[in-house]
């Protein structure tokens, strides 16, 4: 079996093969539904409404895809350079360590100047995070897939020594937790009484810039030139090595963007349970929009409305909601086998 | 044994009239071959004239349009690799494929066994090796993990792979270009004991004194024909040579050189490929001004550390680099670029274009920092464009918008793209490495006619192929490098193509690779 290239991709075909890789994804879906015992029907028109049937599931959905949207922005970027950062999660925490050493009272400032400044913050903590493992790529050719991933489980220690150390609640009745960060760390509510916050907005804002940066920047020229043909990039003069860093410091940036967001914006505080591995879904959410910064948004949305629909669907119907991690995890499988699909041509030998 | 051309013996394989086009270019025309039991044929000829293609053929890996090939009196299904294993056809290739990690004897058995075996049987394949080895002098301990061998070593697995397959017909390719003197000598030996155990041998080189110790028959090929067919022993390396490279050289128009002041002057440079085992040793060389100065070897000889130095890729190890009077400090390809350096690399694929960016992307690589293409960090893609646009225009490349992925150019397109890319901003000093191979006929003259462009408005061109008609045609002196090493420059016309030959093959470089510039009058 070969792949040759398609020199004559068109419209429909290019449609055609994820249009198909949504409806796999659907029977595969239905029929684990079947084997539970449901009506697959039911269980997906359940996910549906669950995921956007109301005001209410629509904004679950925002809620769930802000993080996502950070963390996939991150891997967009990385994965763009080929740098294979495997620790938004690591990065994400890294932020929110940030957000709340600052934001917990220690800088007493009115929103306007606080906020920014906490983002700065959580910028720096990922980016510094990620820093490290390119450093150790440049310099000393180690694998940055095994830096970055296992600096997740080192990250995760290490908050929680935090959470039982230097940064516990006591006032927490004896939970590790952080403290609760300032009212005027806060990132408003969108629709007031509602969970959906200005997080959200950053993050599309965040997609934007990052889309822009791609695309309109020397910057971002030379990280997708770098990503494309390393060697042919340092032949023409391209500062490889720097592009790199630069790419850790976006990458990670943006990941510890996400971890600001969750404690300003949703939860207040940071616990060990801060992130629902929003670091890793990052991945799947990048990968489904191809590394394109605004295809991350709807990817996003796409990843969380399938989490938020099973969680509902389990509730109402009594199947399982790993469902979800099942219909993720599928379709991811079969769009990145459409996507090739659409661009290649198999042929059999 | 060698020199046994076995007249009488059985004819173990034999091409019959092999042709095989690539579009415009024919790679084998015509080319019939016999083997016969118990003989050595050298496979004798330049890059490029079309040993690797028949042997790819042999193999299966192309079929041919025309012309048949016989096993022991039995036809061979063409464009079946599989079918030329099974009947008895084992190849050598120049690079190794051997699995580094793995044992000599896991090597040897891959893939000689059912997967579904419950076990292998390494007890029965060990004394197999072993023996082979001794009958054949190809001693490699069994159970050594290929990492730890020498080249000479794991090229001994090579040979038992094929063997332990009941290979009776061997094919090597380029088999002694990574050998010590030593280990050369050896495997001489080897192939002695080998035909002598009722084998026949394709050996495929460039190397004319190797031939003669090495082959019974030698078959020269020359530009995908069959140039002649010599006995070893009663041809001279002369013979040889002037059959290999052809003695007709065409002429281009060109007015004599005007050479001006050294523009790049390479002091006594020694370097080293960060990958594979290519060097270059001690080389000196000075460009000058409306000259072009040609290099002429045969591929692996260290034309590629060469190309490297002057390109930026690779930082020299001793030695050091001068531009027009000023010796250079720190080397890379952004500080060659700004000194002026225009550079055509050799692999258009991996090195000169990134395939899956646009046209407008990859013209703008060397430059997008300049002012032209960009503001404080932003980029201006209607400039890049208006510029692809224009190289477009000026380099007759056919494509419809600078908005096309290159990976969708022809060869000849996407090395118009490169030149015109290389030129842009007359540069003072420009580096042209193999820049028509795998090019058309109408591609490579236009190739040809830019650079002499280039050396009318006073560059310095260096100018490295594997095709020596196109260094004698083009160059006003011509440096031939071998092992590393340069040879003093020759005026065009001053030497033979012969005698040229006979340097590429390593013969009277001279005593003093590194001796003074000669300049040619």
């Amino acid at each position: 079996m070969r792949l040759e290239p398609r020199t004559d991709a068109t419209l429909a075909t290019t449609l055609a093969y994820p249009a198909a890789a949504f409806v796999l994804t659907l029977l595969v879906a239905a029929f684990l539904a079947l084997i539970a015992g449901a009506n697959p029907f039911a269980v997906l028109f359940q996910v549906l409404k669950g995921a956007a049937g109301s005001q209410f599931a629509l904004l679950e959905t925002l809620t769930r895809a802000t993080p996502l949207i950070f963390t996939g922005l991150s891997i967009a970027v990385a994965f763009r350079a080929k740098l294979w950062n495997i620790g938004a999660e690591a990065q994400l925490y890294a932020g929110a360590v940030a957000t709340v050493l600052l934001g917990t009272g220690l800088l007493p400032l009115p929103a306007p100047l606080l906020i920014p400044l906490l983002m700065l913050a959580a910028v720096l903590g990922g980016a510094l995070l990620l820093l490290g493992p390119a450093a150790l790529k440049i310099r000393l050719g180690v694998d940055e897939v095994v830096t970055t991933l296992l600096l997740n489980f080192v990250i995760l220690l290490v908050v929680s020594y935090l959470l039982e150390g230097p940064l516990k609640d006591p006032m927490g009745m004896g939970w590790p937790q952080s403290k609760r960060v300032i009212a005027d760390a806060q990132l408003p509510r969108l629709i007031q009484g509602k969970r959906l916050h200005f997080g959200f907005v950053l993050a599309l804002a965040s997609a934007v810039a990052v889309w822009l940066i791609m695309t309109r920047t020397t910057l971002g020229y030379a990280m997708r030139a770098v990503g494309a043909n390393p060697q042919a990039a340092r032949f023409s003069g391209i500062p490889v090595n720097r592009v790199l860093v630069w790419t850790a410091l976006l990458a990670g940036g943006l990941a510890g963007l996400a971890g600001f967001s969750e404690v300003a914006g949703l939860k207040g505080n940071l616990t060990l349970d801060l992130s629902s591995n929003y670091g890793m879904s990052g991945i799947v959410v990048a990968m489904l929009a191809m590394l394109h910064p605004l295809g991350v948004v709807v990817s996003a949305v796409f990843v969380a409305g399938v989490f938020v629909g099973a969680d509902a669907m389990s509730r109402a119907a009594g199947v399982p909601s790993y469902i979800a991690d099942v219909m993720v995890a599928t379709a991811l499988l079969t769009m990145v086998t459409a996507i090739m699909l659409s661009r290649h041509r198999v042929r059999w030998r | 044994m060698t020199g046994q051309t076995g007249a009488g013996a059985e004819i173990v394989l034999r091409l019959d009239g092999i042709t095989k086009r690539f579009g415009a270019l024919t790679a084998n025309d015509a080319i019939s071959l016999t083997l016969r039991r118990g003989e050595v044929v050298a496979l004798l000829g330049e890059n490029g004239a079309g040993k690797t293609t028949l042997m790819n053929i042999l193999f299966g890996h192309y079929v041919a349009d025309e012309g048949g090939i016989s096993v022991f009196g039995a036809p061979l299904p063409p464009g079946d690799p599989s079918a030329a294993l099974r009947a008895g056809i084992g190849m050598v290739h120049q690079h190794f494929t051997l699995a580094e990690q793995m044992t000599v004897l896991e090597n040897i058995i891959l893939g000689t066994e059912s997967l579904l075996a419950p076990r292998s049987a390494t007890a029965t394949a060990r004394a197999r090796i072993l023996g082979l080895g001794r009958d054949f002098g190809l001693e490699v301990d069994p159970d050594a993990t290929i990492t730890a061998l020498s080249v000479g070593e794991r090229q001994r697995v090579e040979i038992l792979k094929a063997l332990y397959r009941d290979a009776h017909i061997l094919i090597l390719d380029e088999p002694t270009a990574v050998l010590t003197p030593r280990e050369t000598e050896a495997l001489f030996g080897t192939l002695k004991r080998l035909v002598a155990g009722g084998l026949s041998i394709i050996f495929i080189s460039h190397k004319l004194h190797e031939v003669k110790a090495a082959a019974g028959r030698v078959v020269v090929l020359r530009g995908g024909r069959l140039a002649g067919e010599r006995i070893a022993a009663e041809a001279t390396e002369a013979e040889l040579a002037e059959l290999m490279v052809g003695s007709a050289v065409p002429v281009l128009e060109i007015e004599p050189a005007s050479p001006g002041p050294v523009l790049l002057a390479l002091d006594n440079v020694s370097a080293r490929a960060s990958r594979g085992s290519q060097r270059l040793v001690d080389a000196s060389l000075a460009l000058h001004a409306g000259e072009i100065t040609g290099v002429a070897g045969v591929s692996g000889n260290g034309q590629s550390v060469l190309a490297g130095v002057i390109e930026g890729m690779v930082a020299p190890d001793a030695g050091r680099l001068v531009v027009a009077d000023v010796p250079v400090e720190a080397w890379s390809p952004e500080i060659a670029l700004r000194q002026g350096i225009g550079r055509i690399p050799e692999d258009r694929h991996a090195t000169g274009m990134i395939a899956d960016m646009s046209v407008t992307e990859n013209v703008v690589s060397e430059r997008y920092r300049e002012p032209r293409f960009s503001r404080r960090g932003l980029m201006d893609w209607s400039a890049a464009r208006r510029f692809a646009a224009s190289l477009i225009a000026a380099y007759e490349v056919k494509c419809p918008s600078p908005d096309m992925r290159v990976r969708l150019l022809s060869g000849g397109n996407m090395q118009k793209l490169i030149l015109g890319r290389a030129l842009d901003g007359a540069p003072r000093i420009i580096l042209a490495n193999q820049p028509t191979r795998g090019l058309d006929v109408g591609a490579v003259a236009y190739v040809q006619a830019r650079l002499l462009d280039a050396r009318r408005r006073g560059a310095a061109i260096l100018l490295i192929s594997e095709d020596l008609d196109e260094v004698l045609s083009m160059a006003d002196r011509v440096v031939v490098m071998s092992q590393g090493r340069l040879s003093r420059p020759v005026a065009r016309g001053a030497l033979s193509t012969a005698e040229i030959g006979a340097m590429m093959a390593g013969r009277n470089m001279g005593a003093t690779p590194t001796g003074e510039m000669v300049h040619a009058a």
